[in-house]
């Protein structure tokens, strides 16, 4: 329980902290989905919502009036408890994943030291590859307690897509850990400090101007990981949970109203979780290219003259850069759902199967051979 | 592990939750039966087939099967990959190098018999 605090105060702030980076999450989603329909309309050579205030953005304000409007309904044949308890059970392992991301350097004020994420987790990996996956059983539950026969189809095919990505998603980091050899996503972002340096068969490779990132050292893990949480996060290419044109609308055919926009939230939720790991392990999470976070706080501290000032400048910073890679990806997910056509389901399983598996395994494979000739092996 | 808090979140989301769709059920009201077809599952104008006479392919219990044989695979992997680099330095580097890739030459045997099996064919 120390990682929580140990006097009343710290522990008052650190689950003040976690309510704020869940909320942080929540009201993330309406902008998202602004910049969604925006930005797919701009693909598209449409105007998209132009109307309600300036570029449209009050336009989530009148929904959010449409949502709170709409008569609450549950289906005579489905299961009440179940159809009620799925839409809020969706938010929770998103929101619990999300938390254990860091998100700044850890502000320093006084003797007191806050991390800026919602709790810091030993296992970090391990822990929220674990706790996302959860997922698969909310949509289960709204799948079953709809009662619908086209909910719990799509039930199913989400379930069976969540599971088998999964396993390329669980591969594709072993090289990760490998190169880091640690579970803690502090720990982590700490090796990625600074300017691209590294020693292999004798030789020291260092560059002035290239940062020191994951990206560097796996390209390929890279690119399979970031593929499989499209998978994950149920997104185009791999939405096939809500094929529209066979299933209606997949597990949430029977929802309608505000029960509706919470699996929307759980789902955006799962993309922020994708961008955060794919900002954390290959892109130095909230470091700065080519600086450490000592260099900048220097440098702040040089600017500002006051030690309390370049500390909470230096935890803004970075928070600034953070959220800058976080929003790139969050991008990335925006622009290839209204880039590419969705799969078949055979081959939405053919590709994780037999393809992205094998390549993750030989790139695991090929990390640890490097890794270990690197180092025996001296010219 | 921070239980605590992992626990309070859990509580505060789920009370959250109940609080918007109470919320939601107070200002839309509940929905009036004006007729059967309002309440019955969806269908596009055919009579209504429940879940119970639906039918479930067999190949994603097979897929569930496989994935939980392959994960727990993988996890074995994890605590391995964490300290070769200790074990490197440690000098047992060869030993724990060797032995993975046994083990991981009967994980790809395992995955080439899975496909050879035919147990990932969907048709």
């Amino acid at each position: 329980m120390t990682s929580m605090g140990t006097t009343g105060f710290e522990i008052t702030v650190n689950l003040i902290k976690t309510v704020l980076v869940f909320l942080m999450m929540v009201q993330a989603v309406p902008i998202l989905v602004w910049l969604e329909r925006r930005g797919s309309a701009f693909i598209q050579n449409r105007f998209g919502p132009n109307r309600v205030g300036p570029l449209g953005l009050v336009q989530l304000l009148a929904d959010a009036v449409k949502f709170l409007t709409k008569e609450d309904f549950v289906p005579e044949k489905g299961s009440r408890f179940m159809f009620y308890a799925a839409p809020v059970f969706a938010l929770i392992p998103a929101a619990i994943a999300y938390m254990a991301i860091p998100m700044s350097v850890p502000l320093k004020l006084e003797g007191a030291t806050f991390l800026i994420q919602g709790f810091e987790v030993n296992v970090g990996i391990v822990f929220v590859l674990g706790v996302s996956s959860l997922a698969a059983y909310t949509i289960l539950m709204a799948g079953w307690g709809s009662g619908s026969k086209y909910s719990l189809m799509g039930a199913m095919r989400a379930s069976a897509q969540i599971i088998s990505y999964e396993l390329a998603l669980g591969l594709s980091i072993v090289g990760v850990i490998l190169i880091y050899g640690t579970f803690n996503l502090t720990d982590m972002i700490n090796a990625q400090h600074g300017a691209l340096s590294f020693s292999m068969f004798g030789y020291t490779v260092s560059s002035a101007y290239l940062p020191n990132w994951g990206i560097f050292y796996q390209p390929i893990g890279m690119i399979l990981f970031f593929a499989a949480t499209f998978a994950e996060s149920n997104r185009l290419p791999f939405d096939l949970a809500e094929g529209e044109a066979e299933l209606v609308a997949g597990f949430h055919t029977e929802y309608g109203g505000f029960k509706m926009l919470m699996f929307f939230i759980g789902e955006y939720g799962h993309m922020m979780i994708a961008s955060g790991l794919m900002a954390t392990f290959f892109f130095g999470g909230y470091s700065i290219w080519n600086f450490t976070p000592q260099q900048v706080y220097e440098w702040l501290y040089g600017l500002v003259g006051s030690e309390l000032l370049a500390n909470i400048l230096n935890t803004v910073v970075h928070f600034l850069s953070y959220n800058l890679k976080f929003a790139i990806f969050l991008w990335i997910f925006i622009w290839v759902r209204w880039t590419l056509p969705r799969f078949r389901y055979d081959q939405l399983m053919d590709i994780g199967w037999k393809t992205m598996l094998p390549w993750a395994l030989a790139n695991a494979m090929l990390t640890a051979t490097l890794i270990f000739a690197g180092s025996y092996f001296i010219f | 592990m921070p239980l605590g808090g992992v626990i309070f979140i859990t509580v505060f989301i789920s009370v959250f939750g109940y609080i918007l769709i109470r919320l939601a059920r107070l200002t839309g009201g509940t929905a009036k039966k004006t007729s059967q077809a309002k309440f019955d599952i969806y269908e596009c104008g055919i009579p209504v087939e429940e879940k119970k006479d639906t039918k479930i392919s067999i190949k994603f219990y097979l897929t569930a099967i496989l994935f939980i044989l392959f994960d727990i695979e993988i996890i074995f992997m994890y605590p391995w990959a964490a300290n070769f680099k200790n074990f490197i330095v440690s000098g047992a580097g060869p030993f724990v190098f060797v032995s993975m890739f046994i083990f991981l030459a009967i994980f790809i045997f395992g995955l080439w018999w899975e496909i050879k099996s035919k147990a990932l064919e969907w048709d």
